[in-house]
């Protein structure tokens, strides 16, 4: 399961103001974002920014309003300019990239997909998904080609005539989506890609990209503020607060062991039941006694506790793939249940 | 003796400001001789310490009027080389022009009609509006106007045309750079607020009366200054969210120019261009002053020889031009605004 890391952010500062290289020593030398912001007029984006980000994995960076999100993502492209750091793409540093270069690389290297879907207005459904390859300067008929298979994919077919305007905002961002697969590039950004789609529309949207992504293995770095959609997606999960990161790891287990009371806040009102899995409270290797049956490792909490009819005497072995990996107890899951109480001494450590 | 003697005494200058020597005429009596009222009334009580009044007292202290002969003399001297410059560069606006002028008068009115019309109906795809340009025309020509008003057309075309060749530049480039549009935002306040005799003096002195290029470029001036202003704001307001997707999936500084912005802009570039044929129309008359041919010159007859019907059935023709020209335009932009729509 171990994969190779394509993209890779290493101590990434960004500044914005006037001037930002002069405040920065202040920055290096521990100064918060209010104290900056107050002092010298300058607003801290981002501080210190470590992440890696696996290929074919999607990373979600999650963080309230204002905690740097866009801003991080952004870097990633180079839409905005980091004030210090290094970022790394492929083993390459994309910051020394001349102009030309930097527009090949986001041509082939990158698609983005927008909040407020950024479609043209002016071009049809069609032009829109062909909009990537057309910058490429490939063929009509070849990127029209392309265009429809990918509109298709994601259940737009029939609509390549209309404008955008005439499309619902699921549809809309389903252009969006086409028009960033439609690229054919390793990486794709996705910035609050569901936030302005109502509810049943955004889970239909995380089935879709879920669905695609077992196929097409991506790496995707998604943005978003809501935390269900945070874990339903993530592989990696990198949380921001203030523009630094404040815990970032496997999911599961962000929410068991929550690094600060910011975590724990975020992690409280999330039905864990629904979220947990199997494997991330089993005990690996013994079988212990009682065995009730057997649990595949990726079932959720949720569904064990209905298995046993919310019985805690009893104990399921758990297996991947058929082969038994551990074993469950009850009463450990239903512990698992309760939302742990960050211990002092993590957080500390993960800044 | 004048009012303020007693001051320069006091001060000790009156050996600076020497004995009085006759300059040119004061404002004061430039104005009541142009009122044909021979002697200025003298003023009672304290007179403004103006250059005027100040000069009686002490004539080291010009006049007001050495400024404005100052202005003209500056400005003869600099126009030999202007002309140098100027005439070369605006020389094909002239055959420009001219050219339009005699093409439009030698086209027999059985083709050129029906080309407008069709013409209407390429830009507006608009029953209504073709039909009731149709019938303008034809009204045109039934009272015999038909001819000033294409020769008006003709002017209007040809300096349209050029306003949008130069004025959708200067907007992007004013869309793309601050400096530029602080510069720009000024001068044209001035442009637009200038009265627009004003521009023709300067013009008269630089070229002849009879060159069609002195009305070219004084309607131009006049005229240019929405599409300017529109092209401007019509690019900065193109959403930049669009703008960050045309960067994010690596367009170049031309493919966003002419597959995003220009298109994007092109509600408000197309809103100037209409401002712009008003405002040339607007000043069509004027220029017939200086020898533009069309129904300006009906209108200027009907002032100076008080031929009241001809200058009133003339200045219906504008009137009757703009409205086509307005329907026009304003039908070409509603068909833009349709696919433009954002949801
Ligand atoms: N161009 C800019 N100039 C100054 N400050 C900026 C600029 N862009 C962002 N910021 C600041 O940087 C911080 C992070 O902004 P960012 O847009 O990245 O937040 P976000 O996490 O994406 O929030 P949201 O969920 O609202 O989109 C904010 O405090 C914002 O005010
Ligand atoms: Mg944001």
């Amino acid at each position: 399961m171990t994969r190779k890391t394509q993209l890779s952010i290493r101590g990434l500062y960004k500044i914005f103001g006037a001037r930002p290289q002069t405040v920065l020593p202040h920055v290096l030398a521990g100064m918060g974002k209010a104290e900056l912001l107050q002092k010298h007029g300058h607003v801290l984006g981002l501080q210190n920014i470590n992440v890696d980000m696996k290929a074919g994995e999607i990373t979600v960076v999650m963080g309230l309003s204002g905690s740097g999100k866009s801003t991080l993502i952004r870097h990633v492209n180079r839409l905005i300019e980091p004030t210090a750091g290094e970022i790394e793409i492929d083993g390459q540093n994309i910051l020394t990239l001349s102009a030309a270069e930097l527009l090949r690389f986001r041509q082939t290297k990158m698609s983005m997909v927008f909040q407020k879907f950024a479609l043209f207005p002016h071009r049809t459904v069609l032009q829109n998904a062909a909009m990537a390859l057309e910058v490429r300067g490939e063929s009509t008929s070849e990127r029209e080609a392309e265009a429809v298979k990918w509109l298709d994919r994601v259940g737009l077919a029939g609509f390549e005539g209309h404008y955008p305007h005439q499309l619902s905002g699921g549809m809309q961002q389903r252009v969006g989506i086409a028009r960033a697969l439609a690229s054919n590039s390793d990486i794709m950004l996705m910035d609050e890609a569901f936030s302005a789609l109502d509810p049943l529309i955004r889970t239909d949207m995380q089935n879709l990209l879920l669905e695609l992504q077992t196929e097409l293995h991506k790496t995707i770095v998604f943005i978003t503020h809501d935390l269900d959609e945070a874990l339903k997606l993530a592989d990696h999960l990198v949380i921001l607060k203030d523009g630094a990161v404040v815990q970032q790891g496997e999911p599961q287990e962000i929410l068991l062991n929550p690094a600060d009371p910011y975590i724990e806040d975020f992690v409280g009102d999330i039905n864990r039941a629904r979220v947990l899995r199997v494997r991330s409270i089993m005990h690996p290797g013994e079988d212990g006694d009682h065995i009730a049956g057997e649990v595949d490792q990726n079932a959720t909490l949720e569904s064990v506790i209905e298995l046993s009819g919310g019985d805690t005497q009893k104990n399921y072995r758990v297996c991947a793939e058929g082969v038994p990996v551990g074993f469950l107890d009850m009463k450990e899951l239903v512990k698992a249940l309760v939302p742990a109480h960050a211990n002092a001494s993590r957080s500390g450590d993960i800044r | 003796m004048a009012f303020y003697d007693k001051i320069f005494d006091v001060l000790g200058l009156t050996t600076w400001c020497g004995e009085g020597n006759d300059g040119p005429m004061s404002m004061a009596q430039l104005l009541a001789k142009s009122r044909g009222d021979a002697n200025a009334e003298a003023n009672s009580g304290i007179p403004f310490p103006s250059l005027d009044n100040l000069h009686e007292s002490c004539s080291a202290i010009p006049q007001t009027r050495d400024m404005t002969s100052g202005l003209e003399d500056v400005f003869l001297s600099a126009k030999d080389a202007m002309k140098v410059v100027l005439d070369p560069v605006t020389q094909p606006l002239s055959w420009a022009l001219d050219g339009a002028l005699w093409a439009f008068l030698a086209v027999p009115w059985w083709v050129l009609l029906p080309a407008l019309f069709w013409l209407t109906w390429y830009v507006s795809r608009s029953v209504g509006v073709t039909i009731f340009v149709a019938c303008a025309f034809l009204f045109l020509g039934v009272i015999d106007h038909l001819d000033a008003a294409i020769q008006t057309l003709s002017i209007i075309f040809v300096c349209t045309g050029l306003c949008v060749i130069l004025g959708v530049p200067i907007g992007i480039l004013m869309a793309k750079s601050n400096t530029l549009q602080r510069v720009m935002l000024p001068l044209l306040d001035l442009l637009q607020t200038l009265p627009s005799f004003v521009y023709l003096i300067p013009l008269i002195f630089l070229f002849s009366v009879t060159e069609s290029k002195l009305y070219g470029i004084a309607i131009i001036v006049y005229a240019i200054v929405p599409v300017i202003r529109l092209t401007d704001l019509g690019i900065r307001l193109v959403d930049k969210d669009v703008i960050e997707a045309a960067n994010a999936y690596g367009m170049n500084a031309r493919q966003k120019l002419l597959g995003v912005e220009i298109p994007l802009a092109l509600p408000n570039i197309m809103a100037g261009v209409n401002q712009t044929i008003m405002m040339s129309l607007a000043m069509v008359v004027i220029a017939s002053l200086v020898s533009a041919p069309g129904l300006g010159v009906l209108v200027l007859r009907g002032i100076r020889n008080l031929e009241l019907g001809v200058g009133l059935i003339a200045g219906l023709g504008i009137v009757l031009l703009a409205v086509v020209l307005d329907r026009t335009t304003k039908a070409a932009l509603a068909r833009i605004n349709v696919t433009h729509e954002n949801g």
